[in-house]
């Protein structure tokens, strides 16, 4: 009866913990669409999307080069890593030795954590200057080498971590019995696993890619250091870009000076965390569908 | 015949060939940034602060930036863990199939993937709410609170990969459902709840965006919660920032120390998981 009765106890005090833990999205969501309810009275919702105009000290804000230079980043990194990312979880997957894997896999986890600033480091010395010696000039283009291409591709091995051992979990569990059948029936590895494993995880590949992009989406600091933020739509990977983590991060210093402008950028964070949110929620709901309660 | 094992070489020839890009990115990261750092990396840079004209060349070096950072780093996993455990505590006192545990635990994953960037601008409002100045205190709350659903849930997957025969055992002994997820299951998951705790570690010493707003800057080390604080990523960036390659030099050094407290988190990490792990049932 005691044991019981602290029992009770001891569980209504985890719960104040785990109602803080759980409110916080919730209350971060709400500030922010409060913050934003100021742009969004002295502006259509179409203009701030979709308007190129941006001069905050004359009160326009068009959003739409920013949201642009995001996409234009995030699109491009994704088409560098879903295949190399996709070919290594399966590599690991279906062919890796046990004792490969085993070396591999603490690899990948190291790459998971390295810091961000450290990336936009080797972008800056790698990467940007690669583009601007090398790959530019083949193809005929003056670049400084601070553009979308750089950001694309630093952010492309940021997400190599999460989009492999997502997939990696995901081919496993497709059972070993199908793969035997289908070797059974003749068929080669790459036959097996381009009929069987890669069909039956295809949901689960979905759910990868549309995590690896949310992650990609919101990375702040790595693409700030080498995407060039300039306020125009990018036109060719070559151009410099602007994504919207960056137009938050280099502008909060000047958000209070200027009307709307707090605003303004609270709305951006906005955007990031609707976007985020969404992909999060789909991509979970395909998990949950092929892994069960997770 | 042939056409089919040229399909198998093919692709196996573009495994190989990804793989090696993944582990050639991660290898090129630590080579570039070892290699042109190298030569900037002293002493001084790990054992004095910088000295008058420091961001212009002149001498002194950046250990206000790395105990900033390991404070704040400190100081964030702290509150994340006294939130996180009890949190993952009250999560396993549900039933598997439980409604209410799997909503909570969505929303940690939402709030996963938000970008820390989002955090800091969070914080960065109340903060102005309530006419607060960017401090270290600021900075530990907007870190723990970003790291708070990562460990949470990273907890409590550890826990729920106890068998469950183990936890039979123990209410066969007649353990309450508590006891024996105080006393079972939290010692069964112990290795791994120490490795969540050191990933998030990581990512909490990392992590610039979030305190971009809220830390501030300071060329000396914090003596109180309310001053501000440098920490080891912002130290990079700003640094960069400055027209001077002796001082971008110095922010590449950085990026080895940087590097270096990642690779010491990453094996201790192992090394504490293989040491605790024996104390667990097989």
């Amino acid at each position: 009866m005691m044991r019981d009765l602290r029992d009770r106890i001891i569980n209504s005090v985890l719960f104040v913990p785990t109602l803080f833990s759980g409110a916080l999205l919730i209350v971060m969501v709400l500030v922010l669409v409060q913050k934003s309810g100021k742009i969004l009275a002295s502006q259509p919702l179409v203009d701030l999307l979709f308007s190129s105009s941006w001069q905050p000290i004359a009160g326009n804000f068009g959003f739409f080069p920013f949201i642009m230079g995001t996409i234009w980043v995030t699109a491009l990194a994704m088409l560098a890593a879903i295949p190399i990312s996709l070919l290594s979880a399966i590599y690991l997957s279906d062919y890796a030795h046990a004792m490969v894997r085993g070396i591999i896999q603490p690899v990948i986890d190291l790459l998971a954590g390295i810091p961000s600033v450290v990336f936009g480091l080797f972008g800056i010395l790698l990467i940007v200057p690669l583009i601007k010696n090398s790959v530019a000039p083949l193809f005929g283009v003056a670049t400084s080498g601070y553009c979308v291409l750089a950001g694309g591709l630093v952010l492309a091995i940021m997400v190599f971590p999460i989009l492999i051992s997502i997939s990696y979990e995901v081919f496993r569990t497709v059972p070993l019995d199908m793969r035997e059948a289908s070797l059974g029936l003749g068929a080669t590895r790459w036959e097996t696993v381009k009929h069987v494993v890669l069909k039956k995880a295809f949901p689960g590949i979905i759910a990868a890619i549309i995590l690896g992009f949310s992650r990609a989406f919101g990375e702040t600091m790595a693409v700030l250091m080498v995407v060039g933020n300039v306020a125009r739509v990018p036109t060719s990977v070559f151009d410099p870009a602007y994504p919207l983590p960056a137009l938050i991060a280099n502008n909060y210093g000047e958000m209070m000076s200027i009307p709307l402008y707090d605003s303004a950028l609270m709305f951006a964070a906005l955007l990031l965390l609707i976007v985020v949110v969404i992909f999060n929620i789909a991509a979970k709901y395909v998990l949950v569908k092929i892994m069960g309660v997770t | 015949m042939d056409r089919r094992s040229a399909e198998e070489w093919l692709f196996k020839g573009l495994m190989y060939l990804s793989l090696a890009i993944v582990l050639g990115s991660l290898f090129s990261v630590f080579a570039i940034v070892v290699f042109k750092g190298a030569s900037a990396l002293n002493v001084a840079m790990i054992t004095q602060v910088p000295q008058g004209g420091y961001y212009l060349g002149k001498e002194g070096g950046i250990l206000n930036a790395i105990v900033g950072s390991i404070y704040l780093a400190v100081g964030a996993i702290i509150l994340a863990t006294l939130i996180s455990i009890p949190t993952a505590w009250y999560l396993q006192n549900y039933r598997v199939r439980s409604r209410f545990a799997a909503g909570i635990r969505m929303i940690l994953d939402i709030a996963a993937g938000i970008p820390s960037l989002i955090y800091g601008a969070f914080i960065f409002l109340i903060m102005i709410m309530v006419h607060a100045r960017a401090s270290l205190f600021w900075g530990i709350i907007t870190v723990g609170i970003f790291l708070i659903p990562l460990l949470t849930r990273a907890i409590d997957e550890v826990m729920q990969m106890v068998p469950s025969k183990i936890k039979e055992a123990s209410f066969s002994l007649g353990a309450t459902r508590l006891e024996t997820i105080y006393h079972v299951v939290t010692r069964q998951a112990l290795p791994g709840i120490i490795t969540a705790i050191l990933v998030a570690f990581g990512r909490g010493i990392g992590d610039a965006a979030s305190v971009l707003f809220t830390a501030g800057y300071t060329d000396s080390i914090p003596t109180s919660l309310n001053d501000p604080v440098a920490t080891l990523p912002l130290a990079i960036f700003y640094q960069l920032g400055t027209p001077f390659p002796q001082v971008q030099q110095r922010a590449y050094a950085c990026g080895i120390i940087l590097l270096v407290i990642v690779l010491i988190i990453s094996i201790g990490s192992r090394y504490l998981t293989k040491k605790y792990i024996r104390y667990s049932i097989k």
